[in-house]
């Protein structure tokens, strides 16, 4: 089956400059040679923590930010090259629901406006482009009689986050990226609005890309699920396999970092040590290896390249590979 | 009675529909005007003068360019001419109204054409960054270089007197400052959460500018041109005053005080009062730009 | 934080030069020629001719453009068409005279701005801050030359205390029948940056203020000297830009207060340059004046980055 996004290799670094000249003094290796598969209908989880990448990789996919390396493929066609997809066919196929409700709202436009600008920008007629954001706002739970047209700051959180996700649909698309799109929302409308998420996956034959930093909710939304650290792609596989049994050190400082409702599995010891390592100078090799408690020397001299497991799975550690010269291999 | 059903449901949705319509930025901004009293007052009093000035022949009995001889510098409250007369003979009032004229256009219209090429050419460096945003705000650098006042008097001073002269001194004065504000907030909004999303939507710059950055950048940019009327009548005034500007015998404020300021011996108290001209309508719209400010300040 | 000061020290070259190009340009711009101002329409061509290449007028604009600046950079800022002599004599000479109005406007402006900016944002809210509010407005709103006028109706034609033009003798006043002539200029140079001064220090303080100590300062009643130096020493810095840029209009901006009170300073010689005709006096001055616009601007910024740096630490 072909994937609907395949991805590789893509690469952002973010020069800092100053000095006389405003030369290049640093760069920061936001995001490094990250590759990943997305299939069609599915939803992937990208998790890690802040800084880690997520939202720098999706501004890359949907083309806000430049990429200096790597490519995109969506449902097999390139992107970019003169033969494959422009950038503009992708924006109908591709969209984004950002994590700031309020600050993704033109304040001056009615919120109906918001959504028909898509479709108007994209050939359709004025009417039309409004009628289509009425059914929208019918479809995302909003009566439109009562909302269309309101202004964002009129309205609560939860339900700009929803005129934000009917906005997302108003090109038609198949795939839709959310950026920490629940992070800023209370936890009970949280829970409506990612079931309202999931109701319109089904109803409109979406494929997710569900950025998040919390677990939890991550694992109740996706299939399956990336782990980044640094910039880099720590591992990738099921959800559930992944959360019962995480190979890689990070995912598994990551989730026994996670509280539980569970009394007789209290945090007894901070899981990671240190502080997360500045993007500006990674750490040479494996750039978690300043935090693992099983790093050893072939970890500061190679990086570990992320190797298929026999489940499914991908990890990117050298004590998962046999002859890489870590002792526990 | 089967009508009165329809109406009486009809009437209580329709005041909901209005209810849920939900008010427009400059709806509210409005809404917040029509509450401030003071600006209020200053809108009406340049209203008034506006129409004093635009009707002048309705509210003066005499010729501004008209003088005699023998009724030079009579004071005020003189039998015909009830502000007195300068130092031609022509009535004073006349020459005030009638100067208002020239005085509020040489103010109001350099700030007006500012505003067309430094908000464009801010906005357009704003928006596009990069070389183009570096190019034209050198270029408004070397233009900063130079008091406002020292800028207008070189290009009037060399160039020569008259009212286009003028108008186009003031005109280049002030749009450095606007380009500055103009490319300020336009690089503030390019960076704001919507605008990325319209561009993940696919729009081209134009669709962009028209619909998201336009709307949000305007209020600001307005609210300080207008601050800057009060600036360019003082100007316009100081550079008649000085010569630079309207020419004699045409009416203008400035143009009035100097040429009464031979006569401060004679009659101090006529000398002042085209400065106060000068003074009531430069407050009135910097009270009028004050009000707007605070109104477009709407908390969202 | 030197690179900057470097960066910007570098920039003010193409300023500058910009500057010299737009006097330059505008010059070139003038209607009629320079020779055409000092020589009778009677005269034959071949006379005119030999003037205008005795005045490089013959040459190619850039070429032109480039004598002048060499010219410039050595300190030749031309000869007065009216008066033959060297105009960077009567420059200089003019210079000081403004400058004895602008120092002294400067710190009256500044001082009693500081001081009533100070005063109503200590009592915000209460009728000394209304007064203030009123008053700035007013102030801006007041073209200053026409209060020059006023002043000289007031002090010097109803009540006769005051002179009212002119410097009443040369050089640095040495005796009070002097000194008398430089208060009303003075004050009335002053009112501008007074305004702006204030305005900008009761800003601040309030917004100071705001930060801290307000519970004490409430529960106490009155000021401690520790927390006036506390306010002060925050509200500095950016004051001390504003000064340094209002400091700078007071020299360049200067001819319509001189104009009224007939003060033989910069503005009163672009003003007989101006209606002598007298090109090579008005673009040096104009030059000359913006130059040290553009100059203090430049301080004032590297004055704020060492400021900033300091405060930092």
């Amino acid at each position: 089956m072909r994937p609907l996004l395949a991805v590789d290799g893509l690469t952002k670094h973010f020069p800092l400059r100053g000095g006389l000249l405003n030369r290049t003094k640093a760069v920061v290796q936001a995001v490094d040679d990250v590759s990943f598969e997305v299939g069609a209908g599915e939803t992937l989880g990208i998790v890690g923590e802040s800084g880690c990448g997520k939202s720098t990789t999706a501004r890359l996919l949907m083309h806000l930010v430049p990429l200096d390396h790597g490519t995109i493929a969506f449902d097999g066609k390139a992107v970019g090259a003169g033969a494959g997809l422009s950038r503009r066919d992708l924006r109908r196929q591709m969209q984004m629901v950002f994590q700031d409700s309020y600050a993704s709202l033109n304040p001056r436009l009615p919120v109906a406006m918001s959504i028909a600008f898509g479709p108007l920008v994209h050939g359709l007629a004025k009417s039309a482009s409004l009628a289509r954001a009425r059914d929208l706002l019918q479809a995302v739970g909003l009566d439109p009689m009562l909302f269309a047209n309101r202004y964002p700051h009129e309205l609560s959180g939860g339900q700009r986050q929803r005129i934000n996700v009917a906005r997302a649909l108003a090109l038609e698309p198949r795939l839709v990226i959310l950026d920490e799109a629940v992070s800023a929302l209370d936890k009970s409308i949280e829970a409506q609005v990612l079931n309202l998420l999931i109701d319109i996956k089904e109803r409109f034959d979406l494929t997710y890309i569900f950025i998040s930093h919390d677990l939890n909710v991550v694992r109740f939304i996706s299939d399956r699920v990336l782990v980044m650290y640094l910039g880099k792609v720590v591992e990738l596989g099921p959800v559930d396999r992944i959360y019962r049994e995480p190979r890689h050190p990070y995912t598994k400082a990551l989730l026994s970092a996670m509280p539980s409702m569970d009394p007789r599995r209290r945090t007894m010891d901070a899981p990671l040590s240190g502080d997360p390592p500045n993007p500006i100078n990674p750490p040479s090799g494996c750039r978690f290896r300043t935090r693992c408690p099983f790093a050893e020397a072939v970890c500061a001299d190679v990086p570990p390249t992320l190797t298929m497991g026999h489940d499914g799975r991908v990890v990117a550690c050298h004590m998962l590979v046999s002859g890489s010269g870590h002792s526990r291999a | 009675m089967t009508d009165t059903p329809a109406i009486a449901i009809a009437e209580p949705v329709e005041a909901l529909r209005r209810a849920q319509q939900g008010k427009s930025y400059w709806k509210r901004v409005w809404e917040r005007l029509r509450r401030d009293k003071v600006t209020l007052a200053m809108a009406a009093i340049l209203i008034a003068l506006l129409t004093m000035v635009i009707f002048a022949p309705w509210f003066t009995a005499h010729d501004p360019y008209q003088g005699s001889v023998l009724r030079r510098l009579k004071p005020i409250g003189f039998p015909g001419h009830w502000l007195g007369t300068d130092e031609v003979g022509r009535d004073l009032w006349s020459r005030m109204v009638y100067g208002g004229r020239l005085s509020l256009l040489a103010g109001v219209m350099p700030v007006f054409l500012a505003l067309l090429v430094g908000g464009f050419l801010g906005i357009l460096a704003g928006y596009a960054g990069g070389l183009v945003n570096s190019a034209i705000m050198r270029l408004a650098d070397v233009l900063y270089a130079f008091p406002s006042i020292l800028l207008a008097i070189a290009i009037t001073g060399i160039l020569g007197a008259g009212l286009r002269n003028t108008i186009l001194a003031l005109t280049i004065a002030f749009v450095p400052p606007l380009v500055r504000i103009s490319e300020a907030v336009t690089t503030q909004a390019r960076h704001l959460d919507f605008v990325e999303a319209a561009r993940a939507s696919g729009a081209g710059t134009m669709r962009i500018l028209q619909y998201h950055i336009l709307s949000n950048v305007l209020g600001p940019i307005l609210v300080y041109a207008t601050s800057l009327i009060s600036i360019g009548i003082i100007l316009a005034a100081g550079l008649s005053f000085l010569g630079l500007g309207v020419t004699p015998p045409n009416a203008e404020w400035g143009l009035m005080l100097n040429n009464l300021r031979q006569a401060l011996w004679v009659d101090p108290v006529i000398c002042a009062l085209p400065g106060v001209m000068i003074f009531i309508t430069s407050m009135c719209f910097n009270l009028l730009s004050d009000g707007l400010r605070q109104a477009m300040d709407v908390r969202l | 934080m030197w690179a900057y000061i470097v960066r910007r020290l570098l920039y003010a070259v193409p300023i500058l030069l910009g500057v010299s190009m737009l006097v330059f340009a505008l010059i070139h711009l003038a209607p009629g020629d320079v020779v055409d101002l000092l020589v009778p329409p009677e005269v034959p061509k071949e006379i005119a001719d030999s003037l205008r290449a005795r005045f490089a007028l013959d040459q190619p604009v850039y070429i032109q453009y480039f004598a002048w600046l060499g010219r410039l950079l050595v300190g030749d800022l031309g000869i007065s068409f009216f008066t033959n002599r060297p105009v960077a004599d009567e420059l200089f000479s003019a210079l000081g005279n403004t400058l004895m109005l602008a120092l002294p406007a400067a710190l009256l402006g500044f001082g009693l701005g500081v001081v009533l900016g100070a005063l109503a944002a200590f009592n915000r809210g209460t009728w000394l801050d209304k007064a203030f509010s009123a008053t700035a407005i007013t102030g801006v709103s007041l073209p200053h030359y026409w209060v020059g006028i006023v002043l000289v109706a007031i002090f010097s034609v109803i009540l006769n205390v005051l002179p009212a033009q002119g410097m009443g003798g040369s050089g640095f006043p040495t005796s009070w029948e002097q000194a008398r002539h430089l208060i009303l200029p003075v004050v009335t140079l002053s009112l501008i940056p007074m305004g702006v001064i204030s305005r900008l220090v009761r800003a601040n303080v309030l917004e100071i203020l705001s930060h801290e100590f307000v519970g004490t300062l409430h529960a106490k009643g009155l000021l401690s000297r520790r927390v006036l130096y506390h306010v002060m020493k925050n509200a500095a810095p950016s004051a001390l830009a504003l000064m340094g840029l209002q400091f700078g209009y007071l020299l360049g901006g200067s001819i319509l207060v001189e104009t009224v009170f007939n003060w033989p300073g910069s503005g009163g010689l672009m003003n007989l340059a101006i209606f002598r005709r007298d090109v090579p006096v008005l673009s040096a001055t104009i030059l000359v004046l913006a130059t040290i616009f553009v100059v203090i601007n430049i301080l004032v910024d590297v004055l704020q980055a060492l400021i900033d740096a300091r405060m930092r630490r």
